[in-house]
């Protein structure tokens, strides 16, 4: 037998498995989820976290870069930040844990406490595969959340917002939501920190549209500067639905999202577009990994970046596209600003064809700001500083504008713009 | 207003000398046009004075208003009343015009030590300026120059001259590219603006604009010099004749 010495725990690893020790006995769950969150613990305590030496995480070595797990926090009260659109629904989980009187008009809402213990969430608490690292520590880890059922043929107007919120410690959510055949709606899952400690995040949201909804949904990510998020995204589409998917990272030290998505319906069309706000000494990375599984389906994708100070940003897409899933067409584009000599962004397009009638493009930029943009508005008295500003917040606003909401583009614009005050 | 002396100007990047020692005043009040065949250096001479930055000017003096403007950013020429009309304005995503407009208008009047508008102040100015230029109020909800036909930019720029309000406005080829109708709308709001203490320059290829914009003085532009100076006659004079006579006498 070929042995291996497994490489030392990191004083991190040690203390991800000793908080599962001290947490395991109050987390939630029948014995069936917690054989599964055990057997999610005993492969981390044999795997470790990634380095770069696997290629899913080539760009974010995890094993380094997770200095230290922060000693976990009970709940305190928090007082919620303003809803985005005046007068919208919102849940709230605090520190983790869901809020168990709100209530939506027209949509079912659960805790996901009450999956855990009855047994119900043990199947989804499964990895994608053996690289799913956010899956394992979510899956073991994880308290609550809120599971959503939007009944079939349902339109829910105003936007609904989640608010993940939280201080210092560790939070573990999930959000499992479907959103039955024919209903449309628009959700914002918002994660924001409101202290200045250390919290180390995990949360994973499960989608699946049934035939011919219609969905965006937003993740807004605002950490705090010290925080580690590991945010991933499941989605399932059905037949001729449609989703926008929109990520926004404002904030945090250390972030993986992760989308892994499966065009799964015919007729179906995905957007996804992405804006990645990096300052400070932070690392972020967006990792998408989509397959058109079936014939005659459409995705864009488009993602734009501005990297200030000593940031870094990562951004992975892999489009596969199956043997059988003809006529795909989807095009994939990220564009940078890199706004010091010290910033940085990595980005690595992949295709994976397998189909032979099919569109697909890529498409990768790193730019400064467009010269004769800047001259126009300066031309017209707008100062140097003030007229880089705009432009960047151009640059990404584009993005932000596609929605249809305009209260929900005012809000988002209005995020934007702050961060971007603050760090330009 | 504005003089100019012994200008030599080159592009930044390669080195290329394309204003050759021009010498120009024109007075307050006094609409000069500047006529020239293509590559004689007018649309140069329209980007030194804005200041932009890809050309530098390596002798001579530019004075606006007894002032030097040389060592100025395009932004300070502006607050100080300069103001360019471009050949091609260029389109901007994601700026929103009215935001566009209110920035512009403000900043302006900050460097100039006024206080800024209100809103509603802002708004019926905009509204007040894009009706008598007969511009349609969804063209401003739209972003910056995006997706405007060729006579909607021209208009759009005679639209921020209007708002802005500056001394000294420079008209790169604004007739270009527009029908008749067009052009005498955008004339219209150029003569609007007309008054003793502000000073036009109109840069065009062709007699037809300044049947509408009637000049005080006309100058002819090749390689870099103005080679003729005289009053509108001369402008009628180089439509019958082009240009071939005065620059073989300039030769």
């Amino acid at each position: 037998m070929n042995m291996q010495t497994t490489s030392r725990q990191t004083a991190a690893e040690s203390a991800l498995i000793e908080a599962f020790g001290a947490q395991v006995g109050e987390l939630p769950g029948n014995g069936a989820v917690i054989s599964a969150r055990d057997r999610l613990v005993q492969d981390l305590k044999l795997n470790g976290l990634p380095t770069r030496r696997v290629e899913a995480w080539h760009y974010t070595d995890l094993k380094t870069l997770i200095r230290n797990i922060p000693a976990a926090e009970p709940v305190a009260v928090i007082a919620a930040p303003a809803v985005l659109v005046d007068g919208a629904p919102v849940i709230v989980t605090n520190q983790g844990i869901a809020d168990d009187k709100v209530s939506v008009d027209g949509v079912l809402v659960a805790s996901f406490a009450t999956m855990l213990a009855e047994g119900t969430a043990a199947p989804g608490l499964s990895i994608i595969d053996r690289d799913d690292t956010i899956g394992k520590i979510n899956g073991a880890f994880v308290r609550d959340g809120f599971v959503l059922e939007f009944p079939a043929g349902s339109v829910i107007d105003q936007p609904i917002e989640i608010q993940a919120l939280h201080g210092a410690g560790q939070v573990h959510t999930r959000f499992p939501v479907s959103f039955g055949a024919g209903s449309k709606a628009t959700v914002i899952e918002r994660h924001m920190s409101v202290s200045q400690g250390e919290a180390f995040v995990s949360s994973v949201t499960d989608i699946s549209l049934e035939d011919g909804a219609d969905v965006t949904w937003i993740v807004l990510q605002q950490q705090g500067v010290s925080d580690t998020h590991l945010g991933q995204m499941r989605v399932r589409i059905g037949s001729n639905a449609k989703l926008r998917l929109y990520v926004i990272n404002a904030g945090g030290r250390l972030v993986r999202q992760e989308l892994r998505i499966d065009v799964a319906g015919e007729g179906s069309d995905l957007q996804i577009r992405g804006v990645n706000l990096l300052g400070g000494d932070t690392h972020t990375d967006v990792t998408l990994v989509l397959g058109h599984n079936v014939p005659n389906t459409t995705s864009t994708e488009i993602f734009r970046n501005v990297v200030f100070d000593r940031a870094r940003g990562v951004f992975q897409g892999m489009i596969k596209v199956a043997l059988d899933a003809q006529k795909t067409d989807a095009r994939m584009a990220c564009n940078t600003l890199l706004m010091s000599d010290e910033a940085e962004f990595s980005a690595k397009p992949e295709l994976e064809i397998f189909a032979d009638d099919v569109q697909c493009g890529h498409g990768a930029t790193v730019a400064d700001i467009d010269a004769n943009h800047l001259y126009y508005l300066m031309a017209r008295g707008v100062p140097r500083n003030k007229a880089r500003a705009m432009l960047v917040n151009a640059f990404v606003a584009e993005i932000v504008e596609e929605l249809e909401d305009e209260a929900l583009v005012d809000a988002l614009e209005a995020i934007i713009s702050s961060w971007l005050e603050k760090h330009a | 207003m504005l003089e100019i002396k012994n200008l030599h100007a080159r592009i930044a990047e390669d080195g290329t000398e394309i204003i050759r020692g021009l010498n120009l005043t024109v007075k307050a009040g006094e609409v000069a046009a500047i006529m020239g065949p293509n590559g004689s250096g007018k649309s140069t001479l329209s980007y030194i004075l804005s200041g932009r930055e890809d050309y530098e000017v390596t002798e001579g003096e530019i004075l606006y208003n007894g002032e030097s403007i040389l060592d100025l950013d395009p932004a300070e020429r502006a607050s100080k009343g300069i103001f360019l009309a471009f050949q091609y304005p260029v389109e901007i995503p994601g700026v929103a015009t009215m935001q566009f407009l209110k920035v512009a208008m403000n900043e302006q009047r900050k460097a100039r030590g006024e206080p800024e508008l209100t809103t509603p102040d802002f708004i019926r100015r905009v509204k007040e300026a894009a009706a008598e230029l007969k511009i349609n109020p969804d063209m401003l909800k739209r972003p910056l120059n995006v997706g405007f036909s060729g006579g909607e930019k021209k208009r759009a720029e005679i639209l921020q001259m209007a708002l802005l309000e500056p001394k000294l406005c420079v008209l790169d080829e604004t007739d270009s590219g527009l029908d008749i109708d067009a052009l005498k709308i955008v004339a219209d709001g150029v003569n609007a603006l007309r008054s003793p203490d502000r000073a036009v320059i109109v840069i065009t290829h062709y007699q037809r604009l300044l049947d509408y914009i009637v000049p005080d003085t006309v100058h002819v532009l090749y390689k870099g010099q103005i080679i003729r100076t005289g009053d509108k006659s001369l402008a009628l004079d180089l439509e019958a004749n082009g240009y071939a006579d005065i620059i073989g006498e300039a030769a």
